[in-house]
Formats: structure tokens, sequence, C-alpha cells
């Protein structure tokens, strides 16, 4: 269970997430949806453990374990993933090799056998195949080249080889077509079970249509200012957030 | 005795017993006394050796005996090639160990050719070099003959002095992929001058792997002439020595003639390695390359001179340079100086430089993935060093190079 209680946040003077309360028990999703500028990708990079924040109050638990100590590959052992809004690339490395390096990385860390090229492949293999992704891209350079939909199912690679507990995804779903949006949610829906959970953020209804949410929250100018049922996303999509954000100014 | 005047006082006792031209190499003795080497003369400032002195070697005290080493086992951990291959051992020819070409071949104790190149009188090691030359490769690959592939190797050892003398001639349309490697142990000096000539449509791939002893002192300097249509592409590795020098004179005198001068340099400790090229554009048409990665550890330092001048009637030039660098200390530094020197009006040429650390974007990235800080330092490195590699085509040799760094890379993590 991840737990978020009063985080504030802070790049330089600049106050970027203002008290942020936010409980996402084991087994659910969670979506967090808001106008741009609201802070939602700053939540995503805190829980993930960038370090280009200051963190001013508040704490953050998972399982129990206070996440803000610990470094980024800590974080990613104890089984927080982040699916970044804009993956980086990585000219020169394998993206095969990365995936083995970091599975094997979070196996170390559990004291379980790392695994050989041939397990991983045989692993990555079906797990490229069940997201219809070309299996080239195993071989290519860790997203170089790749277009933007490849970007992001490169990210949904990555989640279903790792099994994180906790996955942030940050608009996994921007700038995919209908049949890779499908795609993703699959990803996640196929991780789904008591052990799981994920905050999904998102603009759009359409994603939450195929991945349906325990909970929608809204941000807005750091703080979540309505927290609802699968219903709300559905309103937003209708009325917007302007009545929101001036409610929280 | 030390500095210029130790290699003046041993030239004296030798002259009579040196091979060649010995009037050449009188000349050459008077341009080196006038000279001195670079930086060893308190308050002399040569311009084209701004970054690098060889005080150092003007300090060492280099004795010529035979050192005891044991270039077998030398020559068992570098990376070689199955291909004709010609060693020498301490500067000498040494058959018993080489794998002689076919043909095209003579030591230049036997044969020697001063070549028409070098400027003894402009470059002090080059005097240096003329002056007590024994022995290098002499090479001909007749016109429209392909040599296919040849290694030219060197070991030495001790605290000795060394002055190989190449020359390759590759005849109208004629091919060669020439394989260079020098190693050795001990505070040597190894000052190599070689002259290159690329006739008409001719091809020479020039791949050079520089791995000396982490106190050995290495010189490399290098004329090449490229004709019309021919093509001399070369890669440079430096990972070696104390501190080093690679100089490459390139003209290209014939329409349409191309130069590829890529090199990296990976260094560590307080090592210094300078990089220096001379590309002369003396006909139309006529394309340069030079990519030049440096990997800086440590105190090290990476240097990269690039001049590109390019004559009056030297129309539609293509000329480019590139300088990247990245630095994994505070306190590794880089210096780089592009000179342009253009007299034609319809020219494209371009320099650039970078000099980065680790890209933090990267680093959080791989790290977020479970992947522990060191080896992700790590990944992203070798992964700049493969991309530094891809300017070798041939894979085989490139195998050979990531090889070597790998060699490097575990030293560095040990």
């Amino acid at each position: 269970m991840l737990e978020i209680r009063n985080l504030a946040v802070s790049i330089g003077d600049k106050p970027i997430l203002q008290g942020i309360d936010l409980v996402v028990p084991s087994g659910e999703v969670h979506a967090l949806m808001g106008p741009n500028g609201s802070g939602k990708s700053t939540l995503g990079y805190v829980l993930s453990g960038r370090d280009d924040y200051t963190i001013t109050s508040g704490e953050v638990t998972f399982d129990g374990v206070n996440l803000l100590d610990m470094a980024p590959e800590q974080r990613a052992a104890a089984g927080v993933f982040l699916a970044f809004q804009a993956p980086v690339e990585l000219p020169g490395v394998n993206n095969a090799n990365f995936l083995r390096t970091a599975l094997n990385a979070i196996r170390r860390a559990h004291n379980k056998a790392e695994l050989d090229a041939v397990q991983f492949l045989k692993l990555a293999r079906a797990e490229t195949r069940r997201l219809a992704m070309p299996e080239d891209m195993l071989k290519r350079n860790v997203n170089v080249g790749f277009s933007g939909g490849e970007k992001k199912r490169n990210e949904v690679l990555q989640m279903a080889i790792l099994r994180p507990k906790i996955a942030v995804l940050d608009e996994t779903d921007s700038g995919l077509d209908i049949d890779a949006l499908k795609i993703v949610a699959d990803g996640v829906n196929a991780l789904r079970g008591p052990e799981f959970s994920a905050l999904v953020i998102t603009h759009h209804q359409r994603l939450l249509d195929h991945l349906v949410p325990n909970r929608v929250h809204v941000l807005a100018q750091g703080r979540i200012v309505r927290s609802g049922g699968p219903e709300l996303a559905t309103e937003l999509e209708r009325t917007g957030y302007a009545g929101l954000t001036a409610e929280a100014a | 005795m030390t500095g210029a005047t130790g290699f003046l006082q041993r030239y004296a006792g030798l002259r009579g017993l040196l091979p060649g031209d010995s009037a050449l190499r009188a000349a050459a003795a008077a341009a080196f006394e006038t000279a001195g080497l670079p930086g060893g003369t308190p308050g002399r400032r040569i311009e084209a050796w701004k970054y690098t002195s060889l005080r150092p070697v003007a300090e060492a005290n280099f004795r010529p005996v035979t050192p005891r080493h044991e270039a077998e086992t030398i020559l068992a951990r570098l990376p070689l090639l199955d291909a004709p291959r010609i060693v020498f051992v301490d500067g000498v020819l040494r058959r018993g160990v080489s794998v002689m070409p076919a043909a095209g071949f003579a030591p230049f104790a036997e044969q020697p050719d001063f070549g028409t190149l070098t400027w003894p009188d402009r470059e002090p090691m080059v005097a240096l070099n003329t002056m007590l030359a024994t022995d290098g490769a002499v090479l001909d690959v007749p016109a429209a003959c392909d040599g296919g592939l040849l290694q030219l190797i060197s070991i030495v050892g001790g605290e000795t002095d060394y002055h190989p003398r190449h020359s390759i001639r590759l005849g109208k349309g004629a091919q060669l992929t020439l394989m260079e490697v020098s190693a050795g142990d001990g505070s040597y000096l190894l000052n190599t001058v070689a002259e290159i000539h690329v006739a008409e449509g001719a091809r020479l791939t020039h791949i050079r792997l520089q791995d000396e002893g982490l106190s050995a002192f290495h010189v490399s300097t290098t004329y090449v002439d490229v004709q019309a249509g021919g093509s001399y592409d070369s890669f440079t590795l430096n990972i070696g020595a104390q501190l080093s020098r690679t100089e490459v004179h390139a003209q290209l005198s014939g329409v349409g003639a191309i130069a590829c001068l890529n090199a990296a340099q990976i260094l560590s400790g307080s090592q210094h390695s300078d990089f220096t090229t001379v590309v002369g554009h003396a006909a139309p048409g006529c394309t340069s390359r030079q990519t030049v990665k440096n990997v800086l550890a440590g105190r090290s330092r990476g240097v990269f001179q690039g001049r590109i001048e390019v004559a009056r009637d030297a129309q539609k030039t293509d000329g480019y340079q590139m300088n990247q660098a990245l630095l994994l200390s505070p306190y590794a530094e880089v210096d780089s100086k592009p000179e342009l020197e253009i007299f034609a009006d319809d020219v494209k040429c371009s320099h650039g430089a970078t000099v980065g650390a680790l890209d933090s974007e990267q680093m959080f990235y791989l790290r977020s993935r479970g992947i522990p800080d060191g080896e992700a330092r790590s990944i992203l490195v070798r992964a700049f060093l493969a991309d530094a590699l891809d300017a070798v085509a041939d894979e085989t040799i490139r195998a050979r190079l990531e090889a070597a760094i790998e060699q490097w890379w575990e030293r560095q993590e040990a």
C-alpha cells in the first residue's frame, strides 16, 4: 500500500506540490487527473526518487517502509516503477541488455539467482509477443529512433518484465492510437492482482474505458482537490477542470 | 646525459653506422639541436605544442641498452587478428614472431627510405627520428593490388628510446587495411614517423591501437598524401602511455580525395594524450572527416588540435571536425583547438565541440529501473565508447578494439 501524507515539494524556491494526501491500497488502480502544470509528473518523479526536488514536508511510505530515504534503485527493488512521460534515449545501450541488467539488479536485491542471456531472452520474447511489439525492439538501442508510440510501449514492456508492485504511469496513453492504447491498458490489466497497484496519470477518459480505475483523483495547483469513483473521470470529460481549479484557488 | 643533449651525443657516436642518407641525418641533427624538445627549454613556446610539453622526456635518462622483458607475453595479450603481422621488438624486426606478408615488405634497416613529405626542420620530433631511426617497415602495394589486412606491431621495454621509421606506398587503385598496434612495458620513448602515399583511386584503412605501458612516452607523426579519388581512412585508439602525442598531416592533393582522421582517447590517472591534425585541402572537391572522442577519468587530460587549410583553388571542399569529451571526474581536463584557414570561397567547413559529464536524466532512468549507481555509470561510459568505435567499419577489427577497451575498463574497476 502506498501512503502519501501531507507531501510538499518544491524546485528551488518554487512550490510544486503543496500538501498531497493520497492512499493507493494494494490491488487497486487509481487515476490521477488534472490540468497541465498541476504537479502530476512531479509526484511521479518524487515517488521514484529523482533528486531535482526538495521535499519540504510530509512522508511517503510503501508497505510501511519510508520511500523518501531510499535511492532510486532501492525503490525499484522495493517494487516502485515509473513509466516515463518522455522515455529517455540511451544511444549505444542495447535494449535487451538494459532490461536484463535491470531485472538481474532487482533479483540480486531479493537474493534471487540472476537470469542468463538465454533465460532472459525467452522471457523477454514472450512479453514482447504478448504486447504485440516487434521482436527487433529488443535488439535496438534503448528508445533510440523509436516512434513516440514505440517508446511508450517499451515502458510497458519494462514494466511487464520487472513486475513492480506499484506502477506510476505518467501519460503513457498520450500520443497513442486506439490499438496501442489497448495494448498499454492490457499490459496493466495483465498485472492486476492483489499484490499490484497502479497510479495512472492521464488527461483522457479513453484510457480509463479500458483500464477501469477504483478511484479517480484530481490534482490542481499542487493539491488533490477532488476524489471519486470512475464516474468522476466521465464528469471531468464533460465539464473540464475549470470549476475545480477555481475551488482550489 | 639527459634531454636533447643526450640524443645528440648518441647520434655523434653512431653517425657513421646508421643506414640511409647521412646528409639528411646530419641536417636533421642540426635542426634538432636548434629546436630542442618541445617544452624542454624553459621560456621557449611552440604554438603547435600549446597543450603538450615533452619536458618529462627532456628530463628522462634514456639508456640505449637491450631491456629484459617478455615480448611474447605482451604479444599474447594483444588483440591480434588472424592475418600477416610484422613485429618489431625493441625497435628491431623480429622475424621469429612475425607472420610475413607474401610480398611488398622490406625492413627500413635494409632499405632505408626517408621519403619526401616530412619536415624535420619544422618538427623537432621528426628531426629526432630522422637523426636516430634504425629500423621500421617499408611497405609497397603495387597498382591495382589488394594488400588485404596487415598488422604492424611494436613491442618495447626498458628505459630506452626508439625511433621507428615507416614508409607505406599504395599504387593506383591499390587497397590495404593496416592495423598498427604499439604496446610495451617500462618508461621508454617510442617516437615513430610514418610517411604514407595513397595514389589515385587507392584506399588505405589505417587503424591504430596505442596501448603503451602506463609510464611510457609515445610520439607518433604521420604524413599522408592522397591523390585524386584516393582515400585514407584512419582511426586511432589511445589508451596507454603516461604522455602521448599523435600528429597527422594529411594532404589532399588530387580532385575528390578523402581523409578520415577519427580517434578515441580513453584516459585515467594522470595520463595525457594529444591528437593533433593538419589537413590540407589542396585540390577541389576533397572531403575530410574528423571525430575525436575523449573519455577522461581521474586527473587525465585529452587534447585535440585540428587545423584545416583550404587552398585558393580547393573549391567544393567539405571539411568536418567534431571533438567530444566525457569527463568522469571534476579534475579531468579536455583542450580543444580547431583552426580553419580558408582561401577558397565555395567551401563547406564545420567544427564543433561538446564537453560533459554523464547525463543526469540517463542516470536517473537507469537507476529508476533498479540499476545501482556504479553499474549505471559503467553502462553509459561503455555506450559512449561503443559509439566512438562506430567509425570503424570492419566488425572484426572493431571487436578487437572493443576488447582493448574492455581491458582498460577492467583496469579501472580493479
